[in-house]
């Protein structure tokens, strides 16, 4: 999952389950039943583990451009040099 | 949320906290309901009416209680534990409370109900003062919710006498 892929679903995980428990809650107040919102919120959450937990292709449009190692290898990274190898390379 | 089990367990985090927000609001949402629970109970008989050998009085009634409890349940209401006192007051104690029957009424639909009953707990006095006693016949009721608070509350029924010699 790239990091697009794990804004969208941290995004999409807040937004279904507190849309689920609104709706839940509406449905069992309105019906009168405390276990139709139990059921309704259940499957609102077993919906949203389906929806965010696998990593699905959609989270993985944006992957990284990592550079190729043969363009590392053009511009290598400067060596660090500390004094006391300096030293002793001006006695030799 | 970069791999399975953080995602698992962000998801389950928040689940239950929303879960536990829900359940609070269905608890303030009893709040909403005002119950007028309405509660009638007659003395058939007085089957008999004695003084124990150890000197307290006892006595066995025949009571019809018809009630309507119907008002006290709401969604959020798992059962209503009712009970009936009697309570009178004597020189000994400012109140004397004695159970005379209860019931566990399970949902609404079992709210309505006449019963037609002996006591179910023995009426015996702590002493010698039934005679032509003056009581209250009280139905007090606890609310049980699925989620919150319990509440309790009662309907007095005052006028009853007891009768003036042993039987």
């Amino acid at each position: 999952m790239d990091w697009q892929g794990q804004k969208l679903v941290e995004q999409l995980m807040q937004i279904l389950l507190v849309s689920f428990a609104v709706v839940a809650f509406i449905t069992g107040y309105v019906l009168g039943s405390f276990q139709i919102m139990l059921l309704v919120y259940a499957g609102g959450v077993v919906f949203t583990a389906l929806v965010t937990i696998p990593n699905w292709p959609v989270y993985n449009r944006h992957p990284l451009s990592w550079l190729d190692p043969s363009e590392a290898e053009k511009h290598p990274k400067p060596q660090i040099t500390n004094p006391s190898t300096k030293k002793r390379a001006a006695k030799k | 949320m970069h791999s399975f089990g953080y995602r698992a367990n962000a998801l389950l985090t928040l689940a239950i906290t929303i879960l536990a927000f829900m359940c609070g609001i269905a608890s303030l949402s009893d709040n909403f309901n005002s119950p007028a629970p309405t509660a009638q109970v007659q003395v058939l008989n007085i089957n008999w009416f004695q003084k124990k050998p150890d000197g307290d009085d006892e006595i066995s009634l025949t009571l019809n209680i018809s009630a309507d409890l119907q008002s006290l349940f709401t969604w959020n209401t798992k059962q209503v534990f009712v009970f009936l006192a009697a309570e009178y007051e004597t020189p000994k104690n400012a109140l004397n409370q004695i159970s005379l029957w209860d019931g566990i009424i399970p949902s609404k639909e079992h709210a309505k109900f006449l019963i037609h009953t002996t006591n179910k707990y023995r009426f015996v006095d702590q002493g010698s003062n039934l005679r032509g006693k003056d009581f209250n016949l009280t139905l007090h009721w606890h609310v049980m919710p699925k989620t919150g608070k319990m509440s309790a509350n009662k309907l007095v029924m005052t006028g009853y006498r007891l009768p003036e010699t042993y039987r």
